[in-house]
């Protein structure tokens, strides 16, 4: 019996270094081409907002195609904080995020690499007023003031004169109005209230904006999906959502008169458009509420986060992983919007892109302006 | 201290048969035994790390001000935990309030009444009830059970208050669809199986003595129970209370689905509110602000506090109540 059992150890140990032994020698035997192929592969990494995520994910599947697999981007959609603060911490290559950075931490990047913290526009994130009202379609017109008066909880009927002098025609129920907001942190939330802040001094004195925010009243539902669900299952609620989030699920969403006095529809055209105003060099500008005539007004960009300096990025370890980065980042501004409007993300207006190629063509490493030629260089061979 | 340590280790050593002194027995005991203090070390870190990403809000709003302060403010920069604290302990001890005595119900029918064939088929679907994901049972209050409460219940109620009971409005307030109510309704549904499966488990672990005993007085059916069964399986069915409640205390997903997740106090029982894990889930993620960050991280480490404490008290209940056991 004992002898047996010694006998399958003794086999067993034997068929596993017999494993070990073929397994080291594959290794060997693959070690030259592996390295080769190594010398070119490089993996960007980079972390944010979940709103641009899946567009991300198109930019990133195109781009690898393009480059014959020498470029994989690995992007983790934490959310904007998330990305912000890791951009900071310098753990990952470039953020992204739909808010931008504000004063204080654009002089903390600046102290930490000794150049700017660039927020370079990537897409436009729009958010449509979605409701549910029995009999009503969708379409409702709404004014900054009655959409001001119902957050703040003084606007309660839907029968409301103030929102039915904008609808004439429209058979509005007498139903109390339930707000539906987003419970999480968001750059929707970011975009939306900074709308309300605009328009309106009272939301302004008594809520404010931020992607987390001191709701006067309503209820509040987890992503864009918990506000849906809110809204989809209390006849009389009015939320706020994405538009790609709305039209995909079907929820009826209201046109809004924007600050010129049109009343526009909700469309990638629209948030295009609304950002046909002037841009800072530093590209932090909230678009909500535009000068814009045909713009919708509650809509924003959401930006990717990248060090002026490149080498000053912990993150970044070699040369050729930065020309890697100022590549891809030239390709998501130029050839890669072609595939926004098929994914429901907006297109990038030309100043919001002229603007970002400028920034990229600045980038440096050690001293050395990197962007410029790397630009010239695609432009001729391509990526 | 640790002569008197070495000493009683050298005579306890010295009192081992040989056999246990082998190199084999010390190795396994060091494994063990650093695999226990490690569980040790784990809690005493994650307290110290919590609290130290916290500090910044003690050190801004003060360790108190911060447990008594309302107002919840991203935007001003305005933190205090009350509002989740209150959340948290109404809804965990209103649905252990619901659940324990239906729960308690189950497990006796189960453990003594019961033909066996409908006792297993009821333990099967009980431990079924408690292996549903919380997701799940959110997404059913959010398509399903909120909706119909909301027609069935709080609007009808709230219609009948406003013309019969005036008074009644402040406290059950305006219904909408996710509220107090329902989140907690939900809990106590989560948190049944728990207290079924324990209660179930702590009446079966009383001896048949005992019960024969009180058979051979001539007592009833539930005479028996009550006098002989209930009393001795007491410990058991007050701690598998509390692992319930701190279950409630920490649940999280279905809460956060169903609360409706808002900041203002006072709540109404059919008002939005919000708990301690459900506004850490809500707005860790996006909480860019330092302050706002480490706030969170604050009403993490009170959660922290408030379960070790109902840990702390279930023990206490659970020893006094086994020490007048002997008396029964």
């Amino acid at each position: 019996m004992n002898r047996t059992k010694r006998i399958i150890s003794v086999l067993a140990v034997m068929l596993i270094a017999a494993a070990v032994g073929f397994a080291g020698g594959g290794q060997e035997g693959a070690a030259p081409g592996a390295q080769a192929a190594a010398r070119q592969q490089v993996e960007l990494l980079g972390a944010g907002a979940s709103f641009p995520a899946p567009l991300m994910t198109a930019w990133a599947d195109d781009y690898r195609d393009l480059t014959n697999g020498r470029v994989t981007v690995n992007y983790q959609s934490i959310g904007s904080g998330g990305g912000i603060r890791q951009f900071l911490e310098q753990t990952i290559m470039f953020g992204a995020t739909e808010a931008n950075l504000n004063d204080q931490q654009m002089a903390d990047a600046e102290r930490a690499t000794g150049g700017l913290a660039f927020n370079m526009p990537i897409t436009l994130g729009d958010v449509v007023l979605t409701y549910n009202v029995p009999g009503v379609e969708t379409g409702l017109v709404f004014s900054p003031d009655t959409i001001a008066g119902a957050f703040l909880g003084q606007i309660t009927r839907w029968n409301d004169p103030a929102i039915a002098e904008l609808n004439p025609g429209v058979n509005l129920p007498n139903l109390p109005i339930q707000i539906a907001h987003r419970s999480d942190g968001s750059g929707t939330t970011n975009i939306f209230t900074n709308y309300l802040t605009k328009v309106s001094t009272e939301w302004a004195d008594r809520v404010g904006f931020g992607s987390s925010v001191n709701w006067p009243t309503g209820t509040g539902g987890n992503g864009n999906e918990g506000v849906a669900a809110i809204v989809q299952s209390t006849p009389g609620a009015l939320g706020y959502n994405s538009l790609v989030y709305a039209v995909l699920n079907d929820i009826s969403f209201g046109n809004v008169v924007n600050r010129s006095g049109n009343i526009i529809e909700p469309s990638l055209q629209a948030t295009s458009l609304a950002a046909a105003v002037q841009i800072p060099p530093d590209g932090r500008v909230l678009l909500t509420d535009t000068e814009a005539a045909q713009g919708y007004p509650i809509a924003g960009f959401a930006w990717a986060l990248v060090y002026e300096n490149l080498d000053q990025n912990d993150a970044i370890g070699t040369r050729l992983e930065a020309e890697e980065l100022v590549r891809f980042l030239y390709y998501i501004v130029s050839e890669g919007q072609e595939i926004n409007e098929s994914l429901s993300f907006a297109r990038l207006p030309d100043d919001a892109q002229e603007l970002a190629v400028e920034m990229i063509s600045s980038l440096t490493w050690q001293g050395e302006v990197i962007g410029a030629d790397i630009i010239a260089d695609v432009r001729a061979n391509g990526f | 201290m640790s002569e008197r340590l070495t000493a009683s280790q050298a005579s306890s050593a010295a009192q081992l048969p040989a056999r246990y002194r082998e190199p084999g027995d010390r190795v396994f005991r060091i494994v063990v035994s650093s695999l226990a203090s490690g569980i040790i070390l784990l809690a005493v870190a994650m307290a110290v790390v919590i609290f130290l990403e916290a500090a910044p809000t003690f050190r801004a709003m003060g360790f108190l001000s911060f447990l008594t302060e309302t107002t919840w403010d991203p935007v001003r920069a305005v933190h205090g935990a009350l509002p989740f604290i209150i959340g948290t302990l109404i809804s965990s001890f209103a649905a252990l309030a619901i659940a324990a005595l239906p729960a308690l119900g189950v497990a006796i029918f189960v453990a003594e009444y019961a033909p066996k064939w409908l006792a297993s088929m009821i333990n099967y679907l009980v431990d079924l009830l408690a292996a549903i994901p919380s997701v799940v049972i959110g997404l059913w209050g959010i398509f399903n059970f909120a909706p119909l409460m909301r027609d069935r219940f709080y609007l009808p109620i709230y219609l009948w208050a406003i013309e019969e009971a005036e008074w009644l409005i402040p406290i059950i307030g305006a219904p909408t669809t996710f509220n107090l109510t329902t989140s907690t309704l939900i809990l106590a549904l989560m948190i049944v199986p728990y207290t079924v499966a324990l209660a179930r488990d702590a009446i079966g672990q009383v001896p048949l003595e005992q019960r024969e005993a009180c058979w051979a007085l001539g007592s009833t059916r539930w005479e028996v129970m009550r006098m002989a069964v209930l009393p001795y399986a007491r410990t058991g069915i007050v701690a598998g209370l509390l692992l319930s409640l701190a279950r409630a205390l920490g649940e999280t997903m279905a809460v956060a689905m169903l609360i409706g997740n808002s900041n203002r106090v006072p709540f109404t029982l059919f008002g939005p509110a919000a708990t301690m894990p459900s506004i850490i889930v809500n707005e860790f993620r996006e909480a860019v602000e330092p302050l706002h960050y480490s706030s969170i991280m604050a009403v993490g480490l009170y959660l922290f506090f408030v379960t070790i404490s109902v840990n702390i008290i279930a023990s206490w209940i659970q020893r006094r109540l086994s020490m007048s056991k002997g008396a029964v």
